[in-house]
């Protein structure tokens, strides 16, 4: 099984720096290296690096590249201008998460789009399909690239002097391109965690030089565990966990990613409804009552009858206390609404919160 | 270093037995596998348990695990500390980081049930490889 596993460029490096590699959706990545409250903790108050080279790349280019991405996608990609980035959301007929995406625009014609790991081979599938008697390229340059996803308020100060790519001027969700240590890279500021940072792309060669330049700066490697309380932390949503094929955007919380105004796309007629009528569920913010941590899968239940469940859940290393999102029924999504959620059989108190749980100081 | 004045479980809790009281917790080994914890959850003073029993959680930042009574008797004493401090599981396990103290129901389940030291760190080899 264990050589089974897919491995980043970054893996030797990884190994060596004393990870504690875990099977992560057929990818053998670290969870942690010193301990996911350490690394949070730097990426929140000083640098943490992350390897996030399991992430999948697809160029769309062509003079039907728009159309392709507008028909397929709920947020409106013609706001794009070329340096800009959105986050969007790949969706089927029925609404449903296809996958959540950025979109990096080059040019009119010419869009990179990132994509989650795991839904690489299924989202390349769906756009070339879907690009049939279009004229438009679509390729899987997944191999091409390693990413490091540089994070914290010392991100810049770090990578600014490995760079010829003047990062100031690089606003939240846009990029540049130009050389990292040396060689070519797509530096954006973009991230998973809620803090000021940058994404970089690179050839998977140069990969765990630059990673090993940017510890040696003072960024700590980061593992998938302090990802995830970053990310939960920050409200972003994970696929496979708080959005899948059966969640809309709607009911996922992401209502400002879906423009009804841009024409049709797969999926708009049920949003359009969900819109106007309120989706049946949708996810919200919860923290505990009760002592416990109420994780992803258990069962919110009103009396016998189970009437949601979470998606994630954490003990919030920031807040100090334990957090999480759920599915609930639309009438319970109210911040202060209190419900019952069964930890291991056992009736435990939460209570809906505003999110995101936590924002950075600007 | 695994203390050799304690017997081991399967399950990674170690019991260290002064007269007839055994302190539980669990090993230096488990507490590296659950990283940073977080959260423990204890029985009341006065159950009664059977080995095998389940004896509390224990929550780590990505994940929960069961805490398993060793051998059988009753929860005379809890760590309190563990409920402000529950990091010392992860900085002091054998020491601090202890969890619960029971009154053996018969000590020679110590013998008959668990491990030593020696043939723990034999066991963890073969798990983890």
């Amino acid at each position: 099984m264990a050589d089974a596993l897919k491995k980043t460029p970054l893996n030797e490096l990884e190994h060596a720096l004393g990870g504690k590699m875990v099977d992560f959706g057929g990818w053998e990545l670290p969870v942690q290296y010193s301990g996911i409250l350490e690394e949070h903790e730097a990426v929140r108050t000083r640098a943490g690096v992350f390897d996030v080279s399991h992430m999948g790349e697809i160029t769309v280019r062509g003079p039907k590249a728009l159309e392709l991405l507008q028909q397929n996608t709920c947020n409106d990609v013609t706001k794009l201008s070329d340096g800009r980035i959105h986050y969007n959301g790949l969706l089927y007929p029925n609404g449903g998460f296809v996958d959540d995406i950025l979109i990096y625009r080059n040019g009119a014609d010419d869009y990179f789009v990132v994509v989650n790991a795991s839904n690489t081979d299924k989202d390349f599938e769906w756009l070339r399909d879907n690009a049939q008697g279009l004229d438009v390229d679509v390729q899987n340059v997944s191999a091409n690239y390693a990413q490091l996803a540089l994070q914290g308020p010392d991100a810049e100060r770090i990578l600014q002097p490995m760079t010829d790519v003047a990062l100031a001027p690089i606003k939240y969700y846009r990029f540049s391109t130009g050389n990292v240590d040396g060689v070519p890279a797509i530096v954006s500021r973009t991230g998973y965690t809620g803090e000021d940072g940058f994404e970089v792309y690179v050839a998977p060669e140069h990969a765990p030089r630059i990673m090993q330049k940017m510890i040696d700066a003072g960024a700590k490697a980061c593992g998938l565990g302090a990802r995830d309380t970053l990310r939960l932390e920050a409200t972003m949503a994970l696929y496979g966990n708080d959005i899948d094929h059966t969640t809309t955007p709607i009911e996922a919380n992401l209502e400002w990613i879906v423009k009804l105004d841009k024409g049709d796309f797969s999926g708009r007629d049920v949003l359009e409804r969900e819109k106007n009528e309120g989706p049946r569920r949708k996810l919200a913010g919860f923290e505990m009552v009760d002592r416990g941590i109420a994780r992803h899968g258990y069962p919110v239940v009103d009396g016998k009858e189970e009437i949601g469940v979470i998606t994630s859940g954490t003990h919030s290393p920031s807040l100090k206390k334990a957090i999480g999102l759920a599915y609930l029924p639309l009438d319970k999504t109210a911040p202060g609404t209190e419900f019952t959620v069964l930890i291991r059989g056992k009736e435990t108190r939460a209570r809906v919160v505003p999110t995101p749980f936590y924002k950075r100081a600007k | 270093m695994t203390p050799e004045d304690s017997r081991y479980a399967k399950s990674h809790e170690y019991i260290h037995v002064e007269g007839e009281v055994g302190t539980i917790g669990i090993t230096e080994y488990a507490q590296k596998e659950l990283g940073d914890v977080v959260f423990v959850e204890l029985p009341q003073v006065g159950t009664q348990l059977e080995a095998g029993d389940e004896l509390g959680s224990i929550e780590s930042v990505k994940a929960v695990s069961e805490l398993f009574a060793p051998v059988g008797g009753e929860v005379v004493e809890v760590n309190e500390r563990l409920t402000e401090k529950p990091e010392l599981v992860n900085t002091d396990p054998y020491g601090d980081g202890w969890m619960v103290r029971i009154k053996l129901a018969d000590a020679s389940e110590v013998d008959e049930l668990l491990m030593t030291a020696e043939e723990y760190d034999e066991y963890v080899e073969t798990e983890s490889h």
